[in-house]
């Protein structure tokens, strides 16, 4: 139980650095791109001016701890400012229409990428003399080293462009209604090339992680015991050593959250997925700060939240932790 | 111990292999200027060539006919061709051919010469921010590992904690709001959000080096801190120093290629990650331009893999276990 204290006071002090840093990131940038900004938005309602000057900092009647507990007391209330790109719809909204998205993609992508690479991992490990392992592990290491949006470009080119088989982009088809199983199959046939550069890119990481904690659990003493009772091999393979490699694998899988959330976030720029991603780079385009910051302390909030589900994950799977032990 | 990493490249395959490919990317960034054929960013070489070939045939044609109303025509009829050529048929001028071995872009500059440029562009960053990154890191992870304590808990929540802050929408938000756009902000930002995961690494082999013997030995003999640091704990993870210093340079020429092809580069300067950004802005993809945005990617893949065999090869070594049986 202390181990799992220990994890949320780390995760909530991450909440926390994360919140501040969106504080003083446009506060410490040399020029003032804030006040541009301001300056290019003429005719906004006094009160929109103020929510904008307080996130930006422009409120320089008051201390910077003062600002700073303005916006805290913004953020509680989920105000989170005005979207420039797309005046004046407030960011939230802007958000709220994007977050399903990129949620349904990126879940559903990295949980495959996740169970496929570690079986693979498994297989990579037990046979790795055989010749299949080692070109799994070898044309995946080449493949993980391809930036994603690439690989997104890549597959838009062949998939896409040159056979025709999948959309180039978008969630859906525009010809659809929405609601029905006609605009279920839509998402489904224009998610399927995205959630495959996400899948394929990350699986490397996952093969390798498992192959390399399997290896480990291999060479230890119980295994050759079980090896010498005679026990059956696929029993070894999945009950002794897979189940005991499986879980610094998840751990590594919480942490390398991030960098998969990244990923995904170009691939949806590329493929033009209306998730937070897309968001991102039109934001970027836009010069539209308040929008990108929102995406940020987003993305962070949702990386911290995947990251507790693994902590509990592995309070339930790994006895040491769970038995109160260390 | 440079005995060994000297053993470990040549011994081994795959670190080889790694080595001759990062060698070749090098020698190619070094000699750039010798070995492009054509200036980067020199534009318009097709058009200019199309343009007077029309013209001249034109001219002799029309010297050559009598009839005033044939001339005209035939005028006429050359000018339209070279109109046709301009605007439909230049992007598909940028073919790969022998004059242009990986064609060129819509403005008509040559992507060999630019992807020969962007060599050492993407390279050097990747190196210089490879290099920061490690040092920051190693800087952290000896200060934290060594002297341990308090001033190791606060190193260690902050390494932590960054490691679950997502690098890349942090480094978009520094990016967009760094007013200038070039290299050495690419740089500086890359670094300052890359150190947590290999100081993370680096600080428990300080940690588990300073609790072997010949370290606590060389302590209770009175040896200066200085010392034992840099001739005693130093030396012996030299390996995993290297280790991470090609896994944050492969990061961080990804990294580079990522911000610039999102357009948070200086888009004037060549390099793989802007030629990406050109192509994607210019519609290459949808144009089937494969040669404007295959040979960039390609490239970077290469890097990262010459990276990852020789990270390979240094994991085989520092863990026996890993080695083929």
């Amino acid at each position: 139980m202390k181990y799992f204290l220990r994890k949320i006071g780390l995760l909530l002090f991450a909440l926390f650095v994360a919140i501040t840093l969106n504080f003083f990131i446009p506060r410490l940038m040399p020029g003032d791109p804030a006040r541009e900004l301001i300056d290019r938005m003429q005719g906004i309602p006094p009160e929109s001016m103020e929510s904008i000057r307080i996130a930006f900092g422009l409120d320089t009647k008051d201390a910077l701890i003062v600002q700073y507990g303005k916006y805290l007391l913004n953020l509680l209330k989920g105000d989170l400012g005005i979207s420039l790109s797309r005046f004046p719809t407030p960011v939230k909204d802007v958000l709220k229409i994007a977050i399903p998205w990129t949620l349904g993609l990126m879940g559903l992508a990295t949980i495959l990428s996740f169970f496929i690479g570690t079986i693979l991992g498994i297989g990579a490990a037990w046979s790795r003399n055989k010749r299949w392992a080692t070109l799994t592990v070898g044309t995946f290491i080449f493949i993980r080293s391809f930036p994603y949006f690439w690989l997104g470009l890549l597959f838009i080119y062949f998939f896409a462009f040159r056979m025709q088989i999948f959309p180039i982009g978008n969630a859906y088809s525009i010809y659809v209604q929405r609601g029905g199983w006609d605009f279920i199959l839509s998402v489904l046939y224009h998610g399927f090339l995205p959630a495959a550069t996400i899948t394929v890119s990350s699986l490397g990481g996952w093969i390798l992680t498992m192959r390399n904690n399997m290896i480990n659990v291999l060479a230890e003493d119980f295994i050759t015991v079980a090896l010498a009772k005679g026990l059956p091999l696929r029993r070894i393979k999945n009950l002794y050593a897979a189940k005991n490699a499986i879980l610094p694998s998840i751990t590594s899988f919480a942490m390398s959250l991030g960098f998969v959330v990244g990923g995904g976030l170009l691939t949806e720029m590329v493929f033009a997925y209306p998730g937070v991603g897309l968001m991102l780079w039109q934001a970027v385009q836009a010069k539209d700060y308040a929008m990108m910051q929102a995406i940020f302390l987003f993305i962070s909030i949702a990386v911290l939240i995947a990251n507790f589900i693994a902590d509990i994950a592995i309070l339930l799977l790994d006895p040491r932790v769970r038995d109160g032990g260390r | 111990m440079f005995k060994d990493i000297g053993k470990l490249f040549l011994g081994n395959k795959k670190a080889l292999f790694g080595l001759l490919l990062l060698t070749f990317f090098a020698l190619v960034g070094i000699f750039a200027p010798f070995l492009a054929p054509y200036d980067p960013k020199n534009n318009r070489v097709e058009t200019v060539t199309v343009l007077s070939e029309e013209r001249d045939r034109s001219r002799t044609i029309s010297r050559e006919d009598l009839d005033e109303s044939t001339e005209k025509r035939v005028y006429s009829q050359s000018v339209h061709t070279t109109y046709e050529r301009i605007t439909k048929k230049l992007p598909l001028k940028g073919k790969p051919s022998s004059e242009h071995l990986l064609g060129t872009t819509h403005s008509g500059q040559d992507i060999f010469s630019q992807l020969i440029w962007g060599t050492r562009v993407s390279l050097t960053v990747g190196l210089v921010t490879g290099l920061f990154t490690t040092l920051l890191s190693l800087c952290l992870a000896l200060i934290a590992g060594y002297l341990g304590g308090l001033v190791d808990d606060i190193i260690s929540l902050f390494t932590n904690v960054f490691l679950v802050i997502p690098s890349l929408p942090l480094m978009i938000v520094i990016a967009a709001y760094v007013s200038v756009r070039g290299v050495i902000p690419i740089i500086l930002i890359l670094g300052l959000t890359s150190w947590p995961w290999p100081t993370r690494v680096l600080r428990s082999q300080v940690v588990s080096l300073k609790n072997r013997d010949f370290i606590k030995v060389s302590k209770s003999l009175g040896e200066k801190p200085a010392y034992v640091v840099f001739r005693e704990i130093l030396p012996n993870m030299i390996s995993l120093v290297m280790a991470s210093f090609f896994s944050s340079t492969m990061a961080a020429i990804i990294g580079e290629a990522t911000l610039e092809f999102i357009g948070l580069g200086n888009v004037s300067v060549v390099s793989w990650g802007t030629m990406l950004y050109w192509a994607q802005a210019n519609g290459a993809l949808l144009a089937g331009a494969w040669w404007w945005f295959l040979p960039p990617g390609i490239c970077i893949a290469l890097i990262g893999t010459s990276f990852a065999l020789m990270n390979f090869a240094i994991d085989e070594i520092s863990n026996p276990k890993l080695r083929k049986r």
